[in-house]
């Protein structure tokens, strides 16, 4: 388990309270999660992710991540429609483990794009962590 | 409020990226910084440690230690000049039941000496198993000692622990040689054991008692030492391992090895029912036909007279998804009626299908394994292997079959081959 100190944190994306991060860098809102979830998880050994096309509210169950001991489910931190999943993790869902931040998992067309501004900061989030 | 204790080598699991967490009353790793995927496939592969001190001993020894042993434990212990019997050197798995036939904890008994055996049981079962024994000690000559937190244990497992192993024996043919599954050499170098039967010692003189068994289905070793010395001769092994490809391992790989092998976990998969019905008949001493035991022994009355009718069965999926257990789990049939509960379901990750059969990351598949899940469900009526049933959260379904057997090619049984001796190539022994 890593100490806080060695988790690592982008300064740049958002986070909920169920360890998801969302980026808006890109031209669709990317989401993933934290590197402190995939530490407490440890391997994933498998990702079940929705349909492209899936309409979602936020806070709404759109897929699970399996680790060897655990079945954690997903929730959306924005509401929107699934643009597109990364198809990737279904062959190599060990990609989160190794990079938390660089492995999004689907890609959101916001219904309402303000409610990022919601979302925890990364003070936030630390600070959250920190309890 | 209980305190979690943590084993001699609590500081070497935070100083080597262990994920911990509290399991038996303990601060155990759950994980190292490799993660379990890897460790697990390092033990089918190559090798790997496991810090086992958690778990408990009891000695049982006098003139009538036999006696007792045999009213207690669920083996036939034998007569000793009988095939198959107990005898200085071998050990052997079975259980420990309440008089209503509920399980009170697996274990495993070695016979150290003519009139000293040593019971090896899970995790904070010491004390209860010690004072089960004594309280049907009744007038036997037997003296029973809770050794809790006073032996030393670790497991070696996987294809390379022999050569692991045997790199830092001082005699290594002595000490491995034609040493078959279920035996062991050694001894725990402590006073009050008895006449030592061998000895068995790493080059600079550390005594052991070295037994081929485990927890994982593959070869290997379970290791006894003085708690004294339980640091060192994990330190030396772990740095003899390192070209062999040695991992040290949490307790969420000895889970998913261990389900895979088919061997269960005392109080998830066996516990308080009474132990009938399930895969591990082998652990009671069934007459031919199975309507009688070759002996009598606390339970045994209850498990030929019981009305309990649910059946233990192992299961594995088609994929690594999983349904966790849990109260709120079900398992249903084909046709979707509740007909039991998930006891244990994790993720063999050395396992796949290939053309709807099982294969082994071991058998040098063409594709990479993903895992599938597997475990034991208990359910209320006998499902006969190739069954299909559906396990379930209220939420998702998976579907999985029932097996006798998850994980094949499994190593543990097979003859132990000692590094640059072909002379010491001997058949494992029988379980």
């Amino acid at each position: 388990m890593k100490a806080f100190s060695e988790l690592i944190f982008r300064e740049d994306l958002r986070y909920t309270e169920d360890h998801e991060w969302v980026s808006s860098a890109a031209e669709h809102l990317q989401v993933g999660v934290s590197d402190y979830a995939q530490d407490q998880m440890g391997d994933i050994v498998f990702v079940e992710l929705p349909d492209e096309g899936a309409v979602f509210a936020k806070g709404d169950q759109f897929g699970t991540l399996e680790s060897v001991k655990a079945v954690s489910e997903l929730y959306l931190p924005i509401g929107g429609e699934i643009i597109a999943v990364n198809t990737a993790l279904s062959d190599s869902p060990e990609l989160i483990n190794a990079d938390p931040y660089g492995t999004w998992l689907v890609r959101i067309k916001p219904t309402d794009p303000g409610e990022i501004e919601k979302l925890l900061t990364v003070d936030a989030y630390r600070q959250m962590l920190q309890g | 409020m209980e305190l979690v204790k943590k084993t001699r080598l609590y500081e070497w699991h935070l100083a080597h990226g262990a994920h911990l967490a509290e399991f038996g009353g303990y601060q155990m790793p759950l994980w190292y910084s490799a993660g379990t995927r890897t460790e697990h496939l390092a033990v089918i592969s190559a090798a790997g440690i496991f810090d086992t001190s958690h778990m408990a001993a009891v000695t049982v020894a006098g003139r009538e230690a036999r006696l007792l042993l045999e009213h207690c434990f669920t083996r036939n212990l034998g007569i000793e000049s009988a095939k198959g019997a107990l005898v200085p050197g071998r050990c052997l798995y079975g259980l420990f039941l309440n008089a209503d036939g509920t399980v009170i904890d697996d274990a495993i008994v070695y016979q150290l000496a003519a009139e000293h055996y040593l019971v090896v049981v899970n995790a904070g079962m010491g004390g209860p198993v010690a004072a089960h024994l004594t309280d049907n000690r009744q007038n036997l000559a037997v003296v029973v000692t809770d050794r809790t937190d006073r032996l030393g244990k670790l497991d070696l497992q996987g294809p390379a622990a022999v050569a692991i192993l045997a790199g830092l024996l001082k005699d290594p043919v002595a000490a491995l040689g034609g040493l078959g599954y279920f035996a062991f050499r050694g001894s725990l170098a402590e006073p009050g054991e008895g006449q030592k039967q061998s000895t068995v010692a790493l080059d600079d003189g550390t005594e052991l008692l070295v037994s081929r068994t485990g927890y994982t289905g593959e070869q290997g070793f379970e290791i006894f030492t003085a708690i004294d010395n339980l640091e060192k001769v994990w330190t030396r092994l772990v740095a003899a391992g390192q070209q062999h490809g040695l991992l040290p391992c949490g307790l969420a790989a000895r889970d998913s090895l261990r389900a895979g092998a088919g061997l269960p976990l005392s109080h998830q998969d066996i516990g308080p029912w009474p132990f009938l019905y399930n895969p591990w008949q082998f652990a009671l001493p069934w007459l031919p036909g199975r309507l009688s035991f070759s002996k009598n022994f606390v339970g045994a009355g209850a498990l030929l007279d019981t009305e309990w009718a649910q059946h233990t069965l192992a299961f594995a999926g088609f994929d690594p998804r999983k349904v966790p257990a849990g109260p709120e789990s079900l398992v249903l049939t084909k046709e979707g009626e509740p007909c039991g509960r998930i006891l244990t379901c994790t993720t063999d990750m050395a396992i796949d299908r290939q053309d709807g059969e099982i294969i082994s990351l071991a058998t040098g598949p063409a594709r990479p394994v993903k895992g599938l899940c597997c475990g034991f469900i208990l359910v209320d009526r006998p499902l006969s292997p190739g069954s299909m049933v559906w396990l379930s959260d209220g939420r998702r379904r998976v579907e999985v079959e029932i097996r006798t057997e998850i994980r094949p090619e499994r190593t543990a049984r097979r003859a132990l081959h000692l590094p640059d001796d072909n002379s010491s190539r001997v058949e494992g022994g029988e379980a």
